[in-house]
């Protein structure tokens, strides 16, 4: 009914006016290069950890905490003394405080599939895979904070790489590229998962176990047969094992290759996967 | 001129199955550039899968769609760059500022970053937003959101943007708000397709509807050949005096027809076709000393639509109650 379009003046011009007006201003740009789409996502990643600060700190406090306690407590027991059992500890801490913050990155992205972030994504004319890889890539920000925090509290508490600062570095270096592989799990889990809530739940659930049972607290030699030889194979312990050589100066090539070739792996079979969850969302 | 260039959404037998349920199920669909064209239906009849496809989210099962004379599965990225998409779900990110949220949507278009942060600006305060852009979105009423949202979707002014229940769960002055957006994007050429649950909404801001149940396109046509083929609104009358309803029911039924008395004992309504007619009702009933407390004109709801096109009422869900409110 053209007669009451016209009579409706329940809005006000003024307004309509100003948006006629941010309207026509803007001719149409060619479309973003992948690598600078990727690299806005990547920010965008990072302004969240400004704003929600929360996630960085849930994420290193739990290791900060086991730190200390695993250290004041369990040390004496395990290695004789504090201080050679955090010598001990340390680059298992490291593992444990970067790859715990990987699960956000699947958090993060089933938070904007629940909100619709992801359909105005999907609209734009953007390199597609850009969101994911952005996210992935602002995380690294988060997981060098993560390793950081870890590094500086073990080394105010006593702890002294043998392997030097360049080894310390090495092991951040490794870890962080294990995590990079790793997250691509939980962006799996959060396309496929309801909430963002079930995605962190599901992956503490399953980080927190496999962490115990590697060689990150204990020596393997020490547990049930049985045991031992989970622990053996479970690839967190490869990032542990190659840690500790790098940070103690005694890394073998083998131990890094592993740790690399599992990152390569997960890195094959859950980046086609979560493409392809994603394209069809 | 007329041929497939005058059309900004040609769409044919689009199908849609989610497991086992059609969602969508043979959609047609013809809207002309610089149109306002209202998809109309309850919760769950295929409108936001329909739009998902002619936005390239979705991939049909059968049938072809082009957007803006671009196929929307084989040429999809062409389609990507002359639309933007407003989604059900206000679709900004609730964790960054309004201000950082155009100024992505800025880059990702292609701005070059002084470019979106200006556009940025431009755009807070074209929607009033200005005093709120360093506020994170979490914190943002519904309107507001809903206004950023619709400031994203044309940081670069698209040539086709569809709008997904644009105003559910809004209040009327937000809703208000929206809607002159949309017709301030209309008549600067931006093709739009509405999605909406509201009769009204479609009638204010359409000119033509498909009306969709069940993923079929069940009637099509202007606002008021809808409304003219489904039959009448209704005058609403409340008294001062419920002693004078029967003299105000005897008018009435001159006047107009189909008077009803409500069970309210100082209401009453009528069968009413047009405004006029109705206001000159009510004058009439003022003129015979007959006091008023307040009377409306009420148009045919989405349920009434759906009674007259289907035989049933629209689908039973927990947004039924708000369509009857807002009808």
């Amino acid at each position: 009914m053209s007669d009451t379009r016209a009579g409706d003046v329940t809005t006000g011009g003024l307004e309509e006016q100003a948006i006629r007006k941010a309207l026509s201003a803007t001719p149409r740009p060619s479309r973003p290069s992948a690598l600078s789409a990727v690299l806005t996502f990547g920010w965008r990643g990072i302004l969240k950890i400004k704003h929600v600060p929360e996630q960085l700190i849930d994420a290193t406090m739990t290791p900060v905490l086991f730190t200390l306690m695993f250290t004041y407590m369990y040390g004496g027991a395990i290695s004789g003394s504090t201080g050679e059992y955090l010598q001990f500890i340390l680059p298992g801490i490291l593992m444990m405080s970067v790859l715990f913050t990987t699960v956000y990155s699947g958090v993060a992205l089933n938070t904007d599939l629940t909100k619709g972030v992801v359909d105005r994504f999907r609209s734009l004319p953007i390199w597609r895979p850009s969101p994911l890889v952005g996210a992935v890539v602002g995380d690294s920000v988060r997981y060098l904070v993560a390793g950081t925090v870890v590094i500086v509290v073990g080394t105010i508490l006593g702890y002294r790489p043998e392997g030097g600062w360049d080894g310390v570095l090495a092991a951040l270096a490794l870890t962080i590229i294990f995590s990079f592989a790793l997250a691509w799990v939980f962006t799996t889990l959060g396309l496929i998962m309801r909430s963002p809530n079930a995605v962190m739940n599901t992956g503490f659930m399953a980080l927190f176990p496999l962490t115990f049972l590697s060689n990150a607290f204990v020596p393997p030699e020490t547990l049930p047969a049985g045991l031992e030889a989970f622990v053996e194979i479970n690839p967190i312990s490869f990032v542990v094992t190659a840690n500790r050589g790098l940070m103690d100066g005694t890394a073998e090539m083998g131990d890094i290759l592993l740790v690399l070739a599992t990152a390569a792996i997960l890195t094959a079979v859950f980046v086609p996967l979560t493409s392809r969850l994603y394209r069809k969302k | 001129m007329s041929g497939a260039h005058e059309l900004a959404i040609e769409a044919e037998g689009l199908v849609k199955s989610f497991d086992e349920t059609k969602a969508v199920d043979g959609v047609d669909l013809s809207v002309r550039k610089g149109a306002v064209y209202g998809i109309l239906g309850p919760n769950g009849a295929g409108k936001t899968t329909t739009i998902r496809m002619l936005a390239t989210l979705l991939r049909p099962d059968g049938g072809t769609a082009r957007v803006l004379g671009h196929d929307v599965v084989a040429e999809a990225e062409a389609v990507r760059d002359s639309v933007s998409l407003t989604g059900q779900l206000a679709s900004v990110d609730e964790d960054l500022t309004g201000r950082e949220n155009l100024i992505l949507i800025g880059r990702l278009l292609g701005l070059k970053r002084a470019d979106s942060k200006s556009r940025a600006d431009d755009l807070l305060d074209a929607f009033g937003l200005e005093d709120a852009s360093g506020r994170l979105v979490k914190n943002y009423s519904g309107g507001m959101r809903r206004r950023l949202d619709l400031a994203a979707s044309i940081v670069v002014t698209p040539e086709l943007m569809f709008l997904d229940e644009p105003t559910t769960g809004l209040d009327p002055r937000s809703r208000n708000q929206v809607w002159g957006i949309v017709r301030a994007l209309a008549e600067e050429g931006t093709t739009i397709l509405l999605c909406t649950q509201y009769l009204d909404e479609a009638d204010q801001l359409a000119e033509g509807i498909a009306v969709i149940d069940r993923g079929k396109v069940i009637a099509e046509g202007t606002p008021s050949q809808l409304k003219s083929s489904i039959g009448s609104g209704t005058l609403n009358v409340r008294l001062l005096d419920s002693d004078q309803r029967r003299d105000a029911a005897e008018i009435l039924e001159r006047e107009l027809s189909a008077v009803k008395l409500e069970p309210d004992p100082a209401a009453l309504s009528a069968a009413c076709d047009e405004a006029d007619r109705g206001a000159e009702a009510v004058a009439e009933l003022a003129r015979r000393g007959i006091g008023i407390a307040g009377f409306s004109l009420g148009q045919p709801s989405l349920d009434e639509v759906f009674l007259a096109l289907t035989g049933r009422p629209a689908e039973e869900d927990e947004s039924s109650a708000e369509e009857v409110e807002a009808a």
